[in-house]
């Protein structure tokens, strides 16, 4: 196989067709006359986190709640490490992003007086099946929308400094396209499928995060020199067992408590409850020979078990059928929790590109939103799409008497040499799947993952990344046969190029600020004195080099300056 | 966790092989889909809803404590019934209407 170039051209490309780039598109033609592509690896239709569902709106400023409640809260349960500017400015928006969501035919509970129905301080009730082809339907009836389906992005278009477009390859036929645009928006999630996963065997991805996200749009900016910020933050989620299902619909549907295998609740010996303490503590217990760790549901009514089964069949199916199929409901059994494998993944933690109050990051052209931004934990869906929204404005802002720029044709020739070298490499003795198993186990084993308890020191840190970077060789040697093939290499090459960075992260921060996610061995206590301060980097000849930042505050307009 | 597809059931229209998250479905040389990397299935469902022909049986991996049974979807209007079938043949039927919000 051989792939062909094909030139494309538009106004602005959206790079993932997620839950923030359907959002910033419906935005753009909201405000602009601009034409847009959605360049998608799958379909729109089911694509990205959204696929199976979603349980709650988890980011809404409630009755009685306010933004800045909103800020205190996220900036606490992050020790005090957030980008206040970015949380800030999210959370004003919360509630027009659900306006307009709802508007599109999502369903959301009502109370007898039309308000919503909150579950908790920051929730509401949804029906979230269908989210995603809610969505993705309002997209095509956008006239100046064009969506590409089944189109992987693997690179952006560099310059002279500026990101003028973006390659990608189609699933279906032998074409690398070249698409030039005046600005771009990077929507592509978060990464899952670094670290060995919870279950390493047949359901290797039955996880928590999507899958199919593998970091494209971190790996794509790093390449590119983009600066990236708090990579060291991981997203580490407690789940039902084996599922990998939320939680979250248990402990605050139903308030069910943590409970070790004496019965005992725990979460309370720990401190103050965090979204990390959650986490730890049940870590701990299991490490004091205390397991298995619970959420403690039986005794609950048959009537909330079938509400059980049905809020998870509107969002982690496999749960419902588990209870089911075991002949043992979470009325009749404790549910078992246990934490998952690490994620990169900016909407429930930090980590992703640095970007300014308006969403641009460090290259001029690119705009990021929804996971792969960083600085502002706790954003979920809605916070996804008042990102997407953000970013589509100040996108639109800057094409304004702005021309296409066409590449170089070197640089095609370039790019399109080294795709179509995996398909004349000669088959070696190492497969794709391989090199993946390979960096999950140097993951878990050096950099933290379920087998070492979430904890790394320096030492361990060292010997991941010269093993991450032998395999990073090793990929660029790899075989396709076709192109779905092409895609699993990128998929691991992305990943790898994640890795590299985050362990670079992990290593920066001499202290332990967020316990499990970030738990650094060397430095086991959080020192407030020299860490109120961001880690970000920048990739440049081939190292991650490090820059610590200062906080910027709630009220600032942060810009871009050096 | 994956899917299995039953030919026989299979009309080959197509409409999973659009959706899969994970461009997981190929079709196989006589038109039927076929789940080309079972491994690699989330488990989200999206093909399972877009099949009118009971054809997909989603199930749990035997490393998931799967034990033989299967679910799949009809749908019916703004119904959404999820059919969970045992490995003696009995089933259970979830129904959701989708104009109603979840209770948590
Ligand atoms: C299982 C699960 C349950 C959740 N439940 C809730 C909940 O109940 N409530 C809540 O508020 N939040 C929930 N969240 C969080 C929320 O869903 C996410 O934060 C949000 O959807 C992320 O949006 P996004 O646009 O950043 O990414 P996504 O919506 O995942 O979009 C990323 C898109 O980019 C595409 N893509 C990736 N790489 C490429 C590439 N190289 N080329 C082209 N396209 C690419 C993907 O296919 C995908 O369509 C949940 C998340 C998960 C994973
Ligand atoms: S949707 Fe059902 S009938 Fe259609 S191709 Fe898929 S499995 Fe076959
Ligand atoms: S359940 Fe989801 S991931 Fe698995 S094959 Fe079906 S659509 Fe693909």
């Amino acid at each position: 196989m051989n792939l062909k170039t094909k030139n494309i051209e538009t106004d602005i490309l959206i790079v993932g067709g997620g839950t923030a780039g359907c959002f910033a598109a419906i935005t753009i033609a909201e405000n602009s006359d601009a034409k847009v592509i959605i360049a998608e690896k799958a379909n729109i239709k089911r694509s990205g986190c959204l696929a199976a569902g979603v349980n709650a709106l988890n980011a809404y400023i409630v009755k009685g709640q306010t933004p800045e409640n909103y800020l205190t809260y996220t900036k606490n349960d992050a020790e005090g490490v957030v980008r206040e500017d970015l949380v800030y400015t999210i959370a004003q928006k919360l509630n027009q992003v659900t306006k307009k969501v709802e508007d599109l035919g999502l369903v959301i509970l009502k109370d007898e007086a039309g308000e919503y129905v909150s579950r908790g301080n920051r929730n509401i009730k949804i029906n979230g099946e269908n989210i995603k082809p809610i969505l993705a339907d309002a997209v095509s009836k956008l006239p100046n929308v064009t969506v590409i389906n089944r189109m992987n992005i693997i690179d952006y278009i560099l310059k002279a400094g500026k990101i003028i477009g973006a390659y990608g390859f189609s699933l279906d036929t032998a074409v690398l396209y070249v698409i030039s645009a005046k600005a771009v928006i990077c929507t592509t999630g978060g990464a899952a499928g670094l670290y060995k996963p919870n279950n390493p065997g047949f359901s290797k991805h039955k996880m928590w995060y999507s899958p199919f996200n593998t970091g494209a749009g971190y790996a794509m900016g790093i390449r590119a020199g983009a600066e990236m910020t708090t990579f060291e933050m991981r997203f580490i989620a407690l789940r039902c067992k084996d599922t990998i299902a939320p939680t979250g619909t248990i402990a605050q549907g139903i308030g069910a408590q943590q409970t070790n295998s004496k019965g005992e609740e725990y979460e309370k010996n720990y401190g103050i409850p965090k979204t990390s303490i959650r986490m730890y503590s049940t870590v701990m217990e299991n490490q004091k020979g205390k397991g298995p760790c619970y959420l403690q549901t039986a005794g609950i009514s048959q009537e909330q078990e079938q509400d059980l089964y049905k809020a998870y069949l509107n969002m982690a199916p496999a749960q419902t059928l588990s209870w089911l199929e075991n002949g043992k409901g979470p009325a009749n059994e404790n549910v078992e929790i246990e934490g998952t494998e690490p994620y990169i993944v900016g909407g429930h933690t930090a980590s992703g590109y640095w970007i300014d109050t308006n969403r641009a990051t460090t290259i001029q052209g690119l705009y990021a939103a929804g996971d792969v931004a960083g600085g502002s934990p706790q954003k979920y869906v809605t916070g996804c799409f008042a990102e997407g929204e953000m970013a589509a404005v100040a996108a639109v802002a800057y094409i304004q008497g702005k021309a296409i720029t066409s590449p170089e044709m070197q640089d095609v020739e370039r790019k399109a040499g080294a795709v179509n070298a995996f398909f004349t490499n000669e088959q070696g003795l190492y497969t794709v799947e391989q090199i993946e198993e390979a960096m999950q186990k140097i993951m878990d084993e050096y950099a933290g993952g379920i087998s070492s308890g979430y904890v790394f020191n320096l030492s361990k840190l060292q010997v991941a990344k010269r093993q991450i970077k032998d395999l990073l060789q090793l990929s660029y040697k790899l075989k396709a046969h076709d192109l779905h093939e092409l895609m699993l290499i990128y998929e691991v090459i992305d990943r790898l190029y994640v890795c590299d960075t985050l362990i670079q992260h992990l290593g920066a921060r001499k202290e332990t600020r967020w316990h499990t996610f970030q738990e650094n061995a060397d430095y086991p206590e959080r020192d407030d004195a020299n860490w109120l301060k961001y880690v970000n980097s920048r990739f440049s000849e081939g190292e991650v080099k490090i820059i610590l930042r200062d906080l910027v505050k709630k009220d600032d307009i942060y810009e871009h300056k050096d | 966790m994956s899917i299995k597809i039953d030919i026989h059931k299979c009309t080959g229209c197509g409409k999973c092989r659009e959706v899969c998250p994970g461009s997981l479905l190929a079709e196989d040389p006589a038109g039927k889909t076929q789940i080309k990397y079972p491994k690699e299935c989330w488990g989200c469902t999206s093909c399972v809803k877009e099949c009118n022909f009971n054809a997909i049986q989603y199930y749990l991996g035997a490393d998931m404590g799967g034990k033989g049974s299967y679910l799949y979807t009809k749908q019916e209007g703004q119904l959404l019934h999820w059919i969970i079938v045992a490995p003696d043949g009995s089933k259970q039927i979830l129904t959701i209407d989708k104009r109603q919000a979840n209770a948590y």
